[in-house]
């Protein structure tokens, strides 16, 4: 290497830090307006929380701050997770599920993946003015199936009717409370160096059959939602690999990107995923290619990534296949100290890429 | 998926890769710019630049169709999209490019009816379901795009439909090429050339690049192993001392190109006197307006549209990254003031964008020069 080209090679080391430094400062909520892109799990939802929710609504070390999928809070010397999540899907059916269907898995799972045994929920429907009975007695017959696939029981609820115009058909929010297993010891920060990545299964499902379902594009394909509890899953990890389990996370809006980004950050760490193995269906991989999307940022509504120790991955791996609809749950990486707070790939074709957060927003309305 | 996942082939890579090696002069550094925002993206999405020895050097070019559209025409648009019981259609891309106060997504969020589409198709469909409204295509893309265009303006006005028109902002390739192989900033050895202009156009209307500026094109497909290929092609017309148009993308690509297309393209647009492209000011002859017996479908004259020129922002430096003059990290804004999420030029809002395409996949020179 020439002295100039080392020169230049410095420079843009320099560059590249100024930006790390910047782009790991706390997120400042400066936008003036709110757009569809802060409901997509990317950088302007984290800044929205980051930048105005957290600060507002909790305190450093709270559990709010702490940003996992479930809070924690300790009633009479038990450990409950509590979480809750809200439903806008357009359209309210889709090839392998439904808005109620979604409502109770994504709380469900939330539960789960923060090492809870899901308990109860709680329902609140918002419907809109007009709305056919039968599509909402669907729903509710949805709801009630799902809660008892899951094993929750629904203990409260809410109905308010709004004008027409003033919501799409109807959303649901559902809030869960679960016991936290005394198995579990799962922590962002319990992340680790040589730690492996797990997905349970193949990625990208619930996004693209959201996208064909909504006939936009003049594509026929077979794609269903993945849509299912993530407990089953959950628990024979915690069998498994019991404290080697540091953290899971399910991989809903925004993707397998987005939660590989939010926890290297959360973690300070370094992942490095291997593009060859990460699981997903032709069709899926596909029409992705098509729509020119990458499924990496695709939402799954019944996918969990965890985060396990180098020598109980292969057990974990195992454990996890095991369970009907994670059949094929693979390793798809590893965790390393540098550069830290940065997702790479491994793209297959012997070179390595940033994947980054979501800026854009490919789809609204996803869950 | 077939046709696609074998020119992925990791171990076909590695192999051009060394050829690369072989065939490259290690005495001489090699400049070699790709012209479309297209296999910038490949590029980088891929990594391939890891592939390749320290003396070949890719730079980017003016070949990304969001880059190169001046505020002006954003805010045109913008002024359009605000205009009551008006529908705004166009690619995703544009929605986040700014103009010279807000961008499409934020006159979306303020209540502009402003749609995303993936085909001028859909945006015909969506005047079709609405006929008491006005529905607005905004046209972009180099000769890649334009002849969807003109087939679905064709088909609006056999089928009669009114609420529907189109603002063009279809470019074309040559001039821009020309301007930049006219800059006596550049020195650049080769190109690699632009596989989905020439599947419309043919490789014949790249002659002119050797033949006038004694430069070789390899005319190149998208998949990796199609760059690192006519990367190869390019070392070895350079070793060979060679100049010609070469055409890896013989797939799709031939000489003459589509012949419908062009004829279609011919009926529905004329070219402008003179277009402004970003970064690069005033260029004659470089874009498309559509034809005297399309004028009724023309937004441009449909509408009252500021069409006012603005000045890029002082801070941004685009045109030199379009031209391949600074990488997207020299730029004095470049991931700092202007990110992603909150671009000021347009090659960070755009997937084929130097800049977006570095920031997003790109940003691993600290590590790497680490180990």
């Amino acid at each position: 290497m020439s002295a100039s080209e080392s020169l230049t090679g410095g420079r843009e080391q320099r560059v590249l830090e100024i930006i790390e430094t910047a782009r790991a400062k706390p997120a400042r909520f400066r936008d003036v307006r709110i757009t569809l892109a802060h409901g997509a799990g990317g950088k302007a939802t984290q800044t929205l929380i980051e930048g105005l929710l957290v600060p507002a609504l909790g305190r450093p070390g709270s559990a709010l701050a702490a940003l996992g999928d479930a809070g924690t809070v300790a009633a009479a010397g038990v450990a409950l997770a509590m979480t809750t999540d809200s439903f806008v899907v357009k359209p309210l059916r889709f090839p392998g599920g439904s808005i109620g269907e979604l409502a109770v898995n994504g709380t469900v799972n939330d539960l789960a993946v923060s090492g809870a045994r899901p308990l109860a929920l709680t329902v609140s429907l918002i419907l809109e003015e007009g709305l056919d009975a039968g599509v909402l007695r669907a729903e509710v017959a949805a709801i009630a199936a799902a809660a008892q696939t899951a094993g929750v029981e629904i203990v409260a609820g809410d109905t308010k009717v709004v004008e027409r115009g003033a919501a799409d058909g109807m959303y649901i929010c559902t809030s869960g409370i679960g016991v936290i297993d005394p198995r579990a010891t799962l922590a962002s920060d319990a992340i680790a160096a040589g730690d492996q990545v797990l997905v349970s299964g193949p990625i990208g499902e619930h996004g693209i059959a959201i996208m064909l379902a909504r006939n936009l594009f003049e594509l026929d394909a077979s794609i269903e939602s993945d849509t299912c509890s993530l407990w089953p899953a959950v628990d024979a990890l915690l069998d498994a690999a019991g404290p080697a389990l540091h953290c899971m996370r399910d991989a809903t809006r925004g993707g397998v990107a987005s939660v590989l980004n939010e926890l290297a950050r959360a973690a300070g760490v370094s992942v490095t995923v291997r593009a060859a193995d990460v699981p997903i269906a032709p069709s899926v991989a596909a029409a992705a290619e098509l729509l020119g999307i990458d499924p990496m940022y695709v939402a799954n509504e019944g996918r969990l990534i965890a985060f396990v120790a180098p020598d109980a991955a292969e057990q974990a791996l195992a454990a996890l296949r095991s369970v009907a609809g994670c059949e094929q749950a693979a390793l798809i990486g590893s965790v390393e100290r540098e550069p830290p707070g940065m997702v790479l790939v491994e793209t297959g074709f012997g070179g390595r890429r940033v994947m980054d957060q979501l800026v854009g927003d490919p789809l609204p309305r996803i869950c | 998926m077939r046709y696609i996942d074998e020119f992925r082939d990791a171990q076909l890579g590695q192999a051009l890769a060394g050829e690369i090696l072989a065939a490259a002069d290690p005495g001489r550094h090699l400049k070699l710019m790709e012209i479309c925002g297209g296999h910038t993206h490949a590029i980088y999405k891929y990594s391939l630049g890891d592939l390749l020895p320290d003396n070949v050097e890719l730079v980017h070019g003016p070949g990304c169709p969001v880059c190169v559209i001046p505020m002006g025409r954003v805010d045109d648009g913008i002024a359009l999209a605000r205009t009551d019981g008006l529908i705004f259609t166009c690619f995703g891309d544009m929605l986040r490019v700014p103009g010279s106060e807000q961008t499409l997504l934020d006159a979306k969020a303020q209540g502009a009816d402003v749609r995303m589409v993936y085909s001028p198709l859909d945006a015909l469909r969506i005047a079709r379901e609405n006929p008491e409204r006005e529905v607005v295509f905004f046209a972009i893309g180099f000769e890649t795009t334009a002849p969807s265009t003109a087939l679905t303006l064709k088909r609006a006005k056999a089928e009669g439909v009114t609420n529907f028109s189109c603002v063009c902002n279809h470019v074309t390739i040559v001039p821009p090429m020309r301007a930049l192989l006219d800059s006596p900033e550049l020195e650049l050895d080769g190109f690699v050339g632009p596989g989905h202009v020439c599947t419309v156009v043919g490789t014949r209307l790249f002659e002119f690049i050797p033949a006038e500026y004694g430069r070789p094109i390899v005319i190149s497909g998208f998949e990796p192993l199609d760059v690192l290929q006519s990367i190869l092609m390019l070392v070895r017309q350079l070793g060979e001392r060679r100049c010609e148009v070469e055409n890896q993308y013989t797939r799709v690509v031939s000489r003459d190109g589509n012949p419908r297309a062009l004829e279609v393209m011919a009926e529905v647009f004329e070219l402008r006197p003179h277009f402004e492209w970003r970064g690069l000011g005033s260029i004659a002859h470089s874009a498309l307006r559509l034809s005297d017996a399309y004028r009724e479908f023309d937004a441009e004259l449909r509408f009252d549209v500021p069409g006012v020129s603005v000045a890029d922002p002082q801070a941004c430096q685009c045109g030199e990254v379009l031209k391949g003059v600074i990488k997207p990290w020299e730029c004095r804004v470049f991931g700092t003031a202007c990110t992603p999420e909150h671009a000021i030029g347009t090659c960070m809002v755009s997937p084929e964008g130097a800049c977006a395409a570095y920031y997003n996949y790109g940003r691993l020179a600290a590590p790497r020069a680490a180990v």
